[in-house]
């Protein structure tokens, strides 16, 4: 079982609730508890460890070329300080992973990728693949994961806190971007514009033994500002409510992003892809499936996993549900048959008992105060940000 | 901790016995254990039980549980602040949060039942 860097911090927090996750142990919640975590981030800020999250390092000739193989979405620009949200798909076009692409230079990619997919993607960027089999050869790919952490810094105070210890320009970061080489807290970090909260926010990359000193530097700074610790508990009920798609439930290797309702990170005006020639097809006859969301009708959670049906007939399955903490209401991400009615009702099996839902309109919650200025020169609108 | 005029299951629920009438909920372990409860399913009067049956469920953000009758009875009463306030499960778990009252069919049943003191002497043994 892996610990991050962070893991010392824990213990001196109150309540820490350790868990194993992905193959590390992780902090599910702190002593607030998941539903007071979810709220701070909403109203102040939270941060989180999500140094299991795998970071893999592609430099080096044929670097960006073979990213941009790699990735369904186009790559940012080399100099445009951007990051970028991407599927992988392999050939058959079913999703491997969903990352973030973060271009530091013409040849120098930064990726993260999902903890529980990290072996798995590095083995598919290893080859043999299509870029492999036709000759190609392979930049260089380092995975970093273990040498290095990342903290994320979620909620509307965030860029307060993190000016507190910051003398470079956040405020003029915007949305997807990110700044490399400054310091916070006087440490050595890549700040990028991102998050995984439906809120503002930042994610902080540094040396691993690092860590911990960033770690304390901010809960100090932003606890008079409404900062707490958040565990993984939060981090699921806060990308839930904001309709962002988790790998392994609204994404695994079965559903092609189209389906997922990711097509707009999916170019199919860019040049050769893992995956492009299956996705053209489904784009052409339409995927089968769709994902919707849902809203409770009946008082009950809907679970992943839990049937759907209209009337009468099988249309999918749930793939993330429960309580919208912000919003108020039950809700559920659902995977269904295309021509299942928005306009009709659903009724979800919760343990033998079918509770009635409605189709709403994703994300359930969506933030009103845009804190992030939109970056003025990215020109491919929906492309810079997550689902 | 735990009342000492409960009577409490190894399910982790307690019963509180007056005269035939049995007020039953879930412990301070167990609600501490689900963490935060977003909604709690609960019988309607007039179901009836028998001792293991389940009763009810309880959903935290996380996970769902199953809640257990500890011995036979009819539901004559259920706890209606539940229905908007499920979070009370958490926040007075032994008191507010009490989730039915039942007519007890067998009192023999009740001692199956553990005391407070030997109740928490099994919660040391859980946890060891």
């Amino acid at each position: 079982m892996n610990q991050t860097p962070l893991h010392e911090c824990y213990a001196s927090i109150p309540g820490a609730r350790i868990v194993d996750f992905a193959g590390w142990r992780l902090p599910l919640h702190f002593d607030l508890g998941i539903l007071a975590e979810h709220h701070a981030v909403r109203s102040a800020a939270g941060l989180f460890d999500v140094s299991h999250m795998g970071r893999i390092r592609v430099r080096g000739p044929h670097a960006a070329a073979y990213v941009d193989w790699l990735a369904t979405n186009t790559l940012p620009a080399a100099d445009s300080g951007r990051c970028r949200y991407s599927l992988l798909c392999a050939e058959d076009g079913w999703c491997i992973d969903d990352i973030v692409i973060c271009r530091l230079g013409e040849e120098s990619l930064d990726l993260v990728v999902n903890a529980a997919n990290r072996a798995r993607v590095l083995e598919w960027f290893a080859g043999p693949n299509h870029w492999t089999r036709s000759g190609r050869p392979l930049p260089e790919m380092e995975d970093v994961t273990l040498r290095t952490a990342q903290i994320a810094l979620q909620g509307p105070a965030s860029l307060e806190v993190l000016a507190a210890r910051c003398d470079a320009d956040l405020a003029g970061l915007g949305n997807y971007q990110f700044l490399p080489g400054i310091r916070v807290a006087g440490i050595p970090a890549l700040v990028s514009r991102t998050g995984y909260t439906g809120e503002d926010g930042f994610e902080l990359f540094v040396d691993a033994p690092d860590a911990p000193a960033l770690w304390r530097a901010l809960l100090e700074a932003g606890a008079p500002l409404g900062l707490v610790p958040c565990g993984l508990g939060a981090r699921d009920t806060l990308r839930f409510e904001a309709g962002m798609p988790l790998y392994g439930q609204e994404l695994d290797p079965g559903i092609n992003p189209l389906e997922a309702g990711l097509g707009r990170f999916v170019d199919l005006d860019k040049g050769e892809f893992s995956g492009r020639r299956a996705l053209e097809a489904v784009a052409r006859d339409g995927a089968a499936r769709k994902r919707i969301g849902l809203e409770m009708i009946d008082a009950a959670v809907a679970r992943t996993g839990f049937a759907v049906r209209q009337g009468g007939a099988d249309v999918g399955r749930v793939t993330s549900g429960g309580k919208c903490p912000t919003v108020g209401i039950f809700g559920a991400m659902a995977l269904v048959r295309r021509d299942a009615s928005a306009e009709s009702e659903f009724a979800v099996d919760v343990r033998g008992q079918w509770k009635r839902a409605r189709a709403r309109a994703l994300p359930f919650y969506r933030r009103t105060a845009r804190q992030a200025p939109m970056a003025a020169t990215d020109s491919t609108p929906g492309k810079g940000q997550r689902p | 901790m735990y009342p000492a005029d409960y009577v409490y299951s190894k399910d982790h629920e307690w019963i509180l016995v007056e005269g035939d009438i049995g007020t039953i909920g879930i412990t301070e372990y167990a609600q501490h254990e689900l963490g935060d409860v977003v909604f709690a399913e609960l019988p309607k009067v007039g179901d009836t039980f028998e001792a293991g049956d389940s009763f009810g469920s309880v959903e935290s953000v996380k996970a769902v549980s199953e809640i257990f009758c500890p011995v036979a009875g009819e539901v004559v009463e259920v706890n209606p602040l539940l229905a908007e306030k499920p979070e009370l499960i958490n926040e007075s778990p032994h008191r507010e949060a009490w989730m039915i009252k039942i007519r007890i069919t067998r009192p023999e049943e009740l001692r199956g039942l553990l005391s407070a003191e030997e109740y928490a002497e099994y919660l040391q043994e859980q946890s060891a």
